[in-house]
C-alpha cells in the first residue's frame, strides 16, 4: 500500500507545486541535471519503498522506511520546497520512525527473519494500492498537465512562501487539521487513562481524603507534586510488585491527561524487556 | 570555478571543525573533570599537560579487533555509528559563526527546522546499534534513548520556535541579524530548558540514563569496540559542539558582542560556545544521573510547561512592542 503512494507523491510532487511556471514548450528528451539527479532519487525512494513492505525482517522494514522517507525529503529539496523537505524530516524521520522503532522493539523485533510478519491480504492490499496509485497519477497529470517549476530560479517553496499561502490561502484546512489532531490528542489520553482506572476507584477515598505523606519511602514528593500530570511516571512501577504502598500515590494518575506519551514511554522501558 | 572553490573552502573548513573541535572539547572535560575532582588528568601523552592524550586514545581505538558479536544483525551494526556521526557534521554546516553571508557553510533558508530535523535522526544510530547488537543492555539502552528522545524533542522544538517568533524568521543567519541584546532576559527560559534539553538529546550527564555505564554497561554500546566505539565518542562530543553553537547562535545573541563585532564575531560565537561545552563539563561533574522515571517528569511535567510559558511570553511581547 505505501509502496505505490509514496512512489505517487513522489512522481506526483513533480507538477503540484504553488510557483507554476511559464508554459513554454519543452521537451521530455533533454533533461537538466536536477530531473536526472530527481528520477534517480525517485527510483531509490521506489525501491526503497518495496523493500519496506517485502521483507520478513521487522526493524529492516522499519529502517527501509527510513531510507524511503529520507528520499521524500530529497525529492522536496529538488523541487526547490525545501521547508517541507526540512519538515518531512524531522516529522517522519525524526519521530515517526523513532516511535515506530520504539514500539517495535518493545513487543518484537527479533534479530532476522520473522516468518509469520506476512498477510494473506497481500493481493486485496496490491490491488487497492495500484488502485490509489493509478487515481492519484491520473488526477495529478490531469491537473498539472503542462506546467512547469523553474527549477533554476528562485526557491518558490521557501519558508516564508510556504506560510504567507499557508496562512492566506489555506487558514481553513489548516485550522481544521489542527483541531483534528487535538481531537486525536485528547482521544489519546481518554485511551491511557482508561487503562488507570480499575486501581484507581478502589483508591479513591484516599485520593479524597487527602494529600498527607503516608506510606512509602518515595512518597514524600507526591503530595507537593500531585496535580501535575506525569507523576504517573511514578507509581506506574509500582503497582505491580507491591500494592500495599500504592495508595498515596495512586491520585497522580487520574490527574494525568497532560501526558500521554509520558505515561506510556517510561512504562514500558522499565517493564517491557522483563 | 570560482564558486566551486569557494563551496569546496568551506566544506573542507567545516570538515576540519568537525574533527578537532571534538577533541578539543574531549581533552578539556579530561582536564577540567580532574581539577574539579582534585587530581591531574592526563599528564604524559605529547609533554605537555598530555595534550596528545585523545590522539593516543584514537591510535589505541584503531589498533583493537572490530567485533561483531555472532548473534548480531552484522549490516545494521556496522552501520549505526556513521548514522549517529553523520548528522551532526551536516549540523555544523549550517551554524553561522560571524556575521553576513560569508562565515557559515552553507545558508540554509529554514535553518532551525534542517538543524532540529538532522539532529533528531542521529538518534537513529542509537537505535540501530541498540537493536542490532543482540544484547538485552544494549536493547535497553536503545529503548530508553527512543523514550528520552520522545520526552526532549517537544521542549526543543518549542523554545527553538519561541526565538524564530521573536526573529520574525527561522533562518539561522536572520534569526542573528534580528537579534537584540534585550532578548536575552526575554529568552532566557527559553534558552535554559533548550540547553537542557539538548544535554538530554545528546545523553550527556546528568541525563545518560540511556547509556548508563554503572548499570548497563553503556547501553546501545556495549558490544562495540575500535573504532566503531571511538565514532560513537566523537558524535557525542560533537554533538556537544553543536549544541553549545547552537544555543550561542539562537539565544545568546551569536556573533554580537559588547564591542568588536566588526570582524572579532567569530571571536564572540567561538567563546560562547567555549563556555556552554565548559557547562556541559561542569554539569557532568556535579550531578548525579536522573532515574528514568525522574528523567521523563522534568521533561513532561517542567520543560513542556516552560516553553510553552515561554512561546506565550514571546507572544505577547511581540505583539505589544508592535
Amino acid at each position: 500500500m505505501s509502496v505505490t503512494a509514496t512512489a505517487t507523491v513522489a512522481l506526483a510532487a513533480t507538477h503540484h507545486h504553488p510557483s507554476l511556471a511559464a508554459v513554454e514548450t519543452r521537451g521530455f528528451l533533454s533533461p537538466t541535471g536536477v530531473e536526472i539527479a530527481f528520477l534517480l532519487v525517485g527510483l531509490v525512494t521506489f525501491g526503497a519503498a518495496i523493500v519496506t513492505v517485502t521483507t520478513r525482517q521487522l526493524v529492516h522494514a522499519a529502517l527501509w522506511l527510513v531510507v524511503a522517507l529520507g528520499g521524500l525529503a530529497v525529492e522536496y529539496l529538488l523541487l526547490t520546497a525545501e521547508f517541507i523537505a526540512w519538515v518531512q524530516v524531522l516529522i517522519y524521520v525524526g519521530s515517526v520512525v523513532v516511535l515506530l522503532l520504539f514500539g517495535l522493539m518493545l513487543t518484537r523485533a527479533p534479530i532476522g527473519r520473522s516468518p509469520d510478519a506476512d498477510s494473506g491480504n497481500r493481493w486485496a492490499a496490491l490491488t487497492v494500492a495500484v488502485a490509489a496509485a493509478a487515481a492519484l497519477v491520473w488526477v495529478v497529470v490531469d491537473a498539472f498537465r503542462a506546467t512547469w517549476i523553474d527549477l533554476d530560479g528562485p526557491a518558490a517553496g521557501s519558508t516564508k512562501i510556504t506560510g504567507e499561502s499557508l496562512f492566506q490561502n489555506w487558514v481553513l484546512p489548516f485550522e481544521a487539521l489542527s483541531v483534528l489532531l487535538l481531537a486525536a490528542l485528547v482521544g489519546a489520553i481518554v485511551l491511557s487513562r482508561k487503562a488507570n482506572q480499575e486501581p484507581d476507584e478502589r483508591k479513591t477515598p484516599t485520593a479524597a481524603t487527602g494529600t498527607t505523606p503516608a506510606t512509602g519511602p518515595t512518597l514524600a514528593t507526591a503530595p507537593a507534586t500531585a496535580p501535575p500530570a506525569a507523576d504517573a511516571t511514578v507509581p506506574k512501577p509500582a503497582p505491580a510488585p507491591a500494592e500495599e504502598p500504592a495508595p498515596a500515590e495512586e491520585p497522580s494518575p487520574a490527574d494525568a491527561p497532560a501526558a500521554p506519551a509520558a505515561a506510556a514511554a517510561p512504562d514500558p522501558s522499565e517493564g517491557g524487556l522483563r | 570555478m570560482n564558486d566551486a572553490l569557494d563551496v569546496a573552502l568551506r566544506l573542507l573548513l567545516v570538515f576540519v571543525v568537525f574533527l578537532t573541535f571534538p577533541l578539543i572539547i574531549g581533552q578539556t572535560e579530561h582536564k577540567v573533570m580532574a581539577h574539579m575532582q582534585g587530581r591531574l588528568g592526563p599528564m604524559y601523552a605529547g609533554g605537555f599537560h598530555g595534550w596528545a592524550q585523545l590522539v593516543a586514545d584514537g591510535v589505541k581505538f584503531a589498533q583493537k579487533e572490530d567485533v561483531v558479536p555472532a548473534g548480531a544483525d552484522r549490516r545494521i551494526f556496522q552501520l549505526a555509528p556513521a548514522v549517529a556521526l553523520l548528522p551532526y557534521l551536516l549540523v555544523l554546516l549550517a551554524i553561522p559563526i560571524g556575521p553576513g553571508e560569508g562565515a557559515v557553510g552553507e545558508v540554509i533558508d529554514a535553518g532551525i527546522f534542517f538543524v532540529l530535523a538532522v539532529m533528531g535522526v542521529g538518534v537513529l544510530g542509537s537505535l540501530m546499534a541498540g537493536w542490532a547488537s543482540a544484547n538485552k543492555f544494549s536493547l535497553l539502552g536503545g529503548l530508553r534513548t527512543a523514550a528520552q528522545l520522545l520526552a526532549y524533542e517537544l521542549p526543543m522544538l518549542l523554545t527553538a520556535a519561541s526565538v524564530a517568533m521573536a526573529a520574525g524568521t527561522v533562518s539561522l543567519v536572520g534569526i542573528l541579524d534580528a537579534f537584540q541584546w534585550w532578548w536575552l532576559p526575554w529568552q532566557i527560559v527559553g534558552a535554559i530548558v533548550f540547553f537542557v534539553a539538548g544535554l538530554a538529546e545528546l545523553q550527556r550527564p546528568p541525563f545518560d540514563m540511556p547509556v548508563a555505564d554503572s548499570e548497563i554497561i553503556f547501553g546501545a554500546y556495549t558490544e562495540y569496540t575500535g573504532l566503531r566505539f571511538a565514532l560513537f565518542l566523537l558524535a557525542e562530543y560533537a554533538g556537544i559542539v553543536v549544541l553549545c553553537g547552537l544555543t550561542t547562535v539562537l539565544f545568546l545573541g551569536g556573533w554580537h558582542g559588547p564591542w568588536g563585532a566588526d570582524g572579532l564575531g567569530w571571536v564572540w560565537t567561538l567563546l560562547k560556545t567555549a563556555v556552554l561545552a565548559f557547562l556541559v563539563i561542569w554539569l557532568r561533574v556535579t550531578y548525579p544521573r536522573l532515574r528514568e522515571d525522574q528523567l521523563q517528569k522534568l521533561s513532561w511535567t517542567l520543560l513542556v510547561p516552560l516553553s510553552l510559558a515561554q512561546i506565550a511570553l514571546t507572544g505577547v511581547v511581540k505583539v505589544v512592542i508592535q
